[in-house]
């Protein structure tokens, strides 16, 4: 790019997104902004989100004015230094051309779809994104949630590495038979679809339930383990919002749903219609009713948490860290702030229990920064 | 996920059911499909191509093809399920309703309540709806309004594939008799269907897209001219809120009041004849409950008062447009600004 002159586009949030509307701008055209100061607010059909600034500069021209509605890669505004003349902001607007999808990229979107594999006699799906020689990465989901929670967070990690989210028994478009739901048994089904990965040593990453899973199979298969990031995770104390459990397990309407998935975020506009009919749609599946409750019943029976690893984790001799909202009401956030002088912990202001979700940039930068030490 | 039509989809619906459940049995005319032609069975799958192969694979004794005669198929379709069997009745056409109406409204439908709740009829009527084929004024017709207005009867209206699976899987699965219609222009129709079963719960509308400005309530296949005008619409800057209530008994009032709360301003796209139709009663419902909320009168877009044409010229015209919902939305949209 000439004069350092550089495009915002639409971003690419999760498999299906093909086009994006702008909500809002949160800066001006001449102000100025660091890496990672949240530029633009967007609105897909499935969530709405902040672009964060992917570096800083100062924002010389609005191309699309809030309410527009554009393509994926459609240029949203121009970021140049000030010295940079408005003539050649003009003439950069309109030469500017969405990318073609590259050969390349139209195989990226073509392997970029969920597989399956077997493991401890269950069929799993899982997506993989990403190559390289760095250690791979698995990504574990929570409690009735599925691989598409890490919509933002699997391609920011996809750079060098291999990328793994896999939805657990009785989630997503795995098999429905959990067996007993408990810790034991899910953490069979991981250990078992990280050797037919072919894996031998990946960073853990795992949120709310996921993250008591990935803990417990580090505690298991330590030499597996790199490291360990547990996001709001479950097996770190007694409580759960037992309210929370008992009507995502009933909600078959979507009224319920709307009102026990508000629960999770600390902004009830994250909740888009979509969101809410994907899970009514898992729900509706035959088998999942049953699964969710056996799980639920195994792990959080009278409102309780029945596993709690938090002794296991501090002496843990891998790295862990522990990435929390402030603003979380399924699992209070006393749970990591009382491991805050033993591990690193982080939380996160202005978020619920979906921190990847609704501080997305700054998960993903938590994570680099760990892993790649 | 894999993209199926709303014929596959309910063949799907039908094959699974009958492996879960051994009493569910499939019955009308032509359902095994060309019977006695050349010997060969099963060689069309009903002249919807929804049953195929189901003759094949559960027998005669479970894929029954009758006579033309609707009053002996519903008559022992109903007589079936109150003594145990869960039955899959085929009424080709809907217009053909009449001749087998005791069977359904006066039987069917009634008898939980006249044997004091000791007797259940699962039961399913599949039968096909809608204009748009030159099939005249005997073939073409939309009654599922004459069926909503009947207790103990439900009705569904699915607008595509994925519902339509859901759907037929929950009336299946119902206690009670369940009239299930098909528009005959939709069946190739494709959406994303999960491969498991799954049911959608009845008298839960879908809310097809979000919108503040206009409340649009369409059935059926005039969910997809409805989607269309709302298109248009945005270019103009004008959102629709979008809900098809898939059952129009039940018929999910809340979603329909909640939204008009919100907009104040309905249109309700029938393709129905208007006079005592869905379009009738959900504009009245909205009149009755959310009277103070509306800022404009309620528009409905239907079909004239009349029969279907046979001419393709005049059957276009019959037919709610698109333009012609675009248009009811632009004067319920500008009234009183």
């Amino acid at each position: 790019m000439s004069n350092g002159i550089t495009a915002i586009t639409m971003p690419k949030w999760g498999l299906t997104m093909t086009e994006g509307k702008v909500v809002g701008w949160l800066k001006r055209p001449g102000q100025r902004f660091a890496e990672g100061e949240e530029i633009i607010e967007i609105e897909t059909t499935k969530i709405t989100n902040v672009l964060e600034a992917p570096a800083g500069g100062t924002l010389r021209r609005i191309v699309a004015p809030a309410g527009s509605t554009l393509p994926v890669g459609a240029l949203l505004a121009v970021v140049a230094p000030e010295e940079v003349a408005e003539g050649e902001i003009d003439t950069f607007v309109a030469g500017f051309a969405i990318p073609e999808p590259s050969a390349e990229a139209a195989t990226d979107a073509d392997t970029a779809k969920p597989r399956e594999l077997e493991a401890a006699g269950l069929r799993l799906r899982y997506l993989e994104l990403g190559e390289g020689g760095s250690v791979p990465v698995l990504l574990l989901h929570g409690f009735g949630a599925d691989l598409n929670t890490w919509m933002f967070t699997q391609p920011a990690l996809a750079d060098e590495r291999r990328v793994i989210a896999l939805d657990l028994p009785g989630h997503g478009g795995s098999a429905k038979d959990v067996g007993s739901g408990n810790a034991e048994r899910l953490t069979d089904a991981v250990e078992g679809a990280i050797g037919a990965l072919g894996i031998d040593r990946v960073h853990l990453i795992g949120h709310s339930m996921g993250g008591a899973i990935a803990a417990s199979l580090a505690l298991r298969r330590p030499e597996l383990a790199a490291s360990l990031t547990l996001i709001a995770s479950a097996g770190l104390g007694p409580e759960i919002n037992a309210a929370f459990l008992d009507g995502f397990v009933r909600a078959a309407r979507r009224r319920e749903a709307v009102e026990v998935l508000s629960l999770l975020v600390h902004d009830p506009a994250l909740v888009s219609r979509t969101m809410v009919e994907d899970v009514l749609r898992y729900k509706r599946l035959d088998g999942v009713a049953a699964a969710l409750a056996k799980i639920a019943d195994a792990w959080f029976a009278a409102g309780r948490q029945s596993l709690d690893l938090t002794a296991q984790i501090v002496t843990l001799e891998r790295p862990v860290q522990i990435i929390w909202g402030r603003e979380d009401r399924v699992i209070p956030v006393s749970n990591a702030e009382a491991l805050a002088d033993r591990l690193p912990v982080h939380i996160l202001e202005q978020a619920g229990h979906l921190p990847h979700m609704e501080k997305a940039g700054e998960v993903n930068r938590l994570i680099k920064q760990f892993i790649e030490i | 996920m894999p993209l199926k039509s709303i014929r596959q989809a309910l063949n799907e619906a039908l094959a699974q059911e009958m492996r879960r459940d051994p009493r569910i049995i499939v019955i009308g005319e032509d359902v095994a499909g060309g019977a006695g032609s050349q010997g060969q069975r099963d060689a069309y799958g009903g002249v919807l191509g929804v049953t195929k192969g189901l003759f094949g694979e559960f027998g005669e004794s479970r894929v029954i093809d009758t006579p033309i005669t609707e009053s002996a198929i519903m008559g022992a379709a109903a007589g079936a399920a109150v003594t145990g069997l869960r039955p899959v009745a085929e009424l080709m056409f809907s217009d053909f309703f009449g001749v087998c109406f005791d069977q359904i409204y006066n039987q069917a439908a009634k008898f939980r309540y006249m044997f004091g709740g000791k007797a259940k009829t699962p039961l399913v009527i599949r039968t096909m709806i809608g204009a748009g084929r030159s099939a005249a004024a005997q073939h073409s017709q939309s009654p599922y309004h004459i069926f909503t207005s009947i207790p103990g009867l439900k009705c569904v209206v699915p607008s595509n594939a994925y519902d339509a699976k859901g759907l037929l899987i929950q009336a299946i699965r119902d206690d009670d008799p369940v009239i299930f219609c098909e528009h005959k222009l939709m069946y190739d129709l494709r959406a994303e269907v999960p491969d498991e079963p799954y049911t959608i719960p009845f008298g839960e509308a879908n809310i097809v897209r979000d919108g503040d400005d206009v409340t649009v309530v369409a059935l059926s296949r005039m969910v997809h001219y409805a989607d269309e005008a709302a298109d248009a619409l945005v270019k103009e800057g004008i959102e629709c809120e979008l809900i098809d209530p898939r059952t129009t008994s039940p018929l999910d009032e809340d979603t329909i009041l909640e939204s008009v709360e919100r907009t104040g301003r309905l249109v309700v796209v029938d393709e129905a004849t208007p006079r005592c139709s869905m379009a009738a009663d959900i504009a009245a419902l909205v009149a009755d409950k959310a009277f103070a909320s509306l800022k404009a009168p309620v528009k409905r877009v239907t079909a004239p008062h009349t029969p279907v044409p046979f001419a393709p010229s005049l059957e276009k015209l019959y037919i709610p447009s698109p333009e012609r919902i675009a248009e009811a939305v632009r004067e319920v949209y500008g009234y009183g600004r």
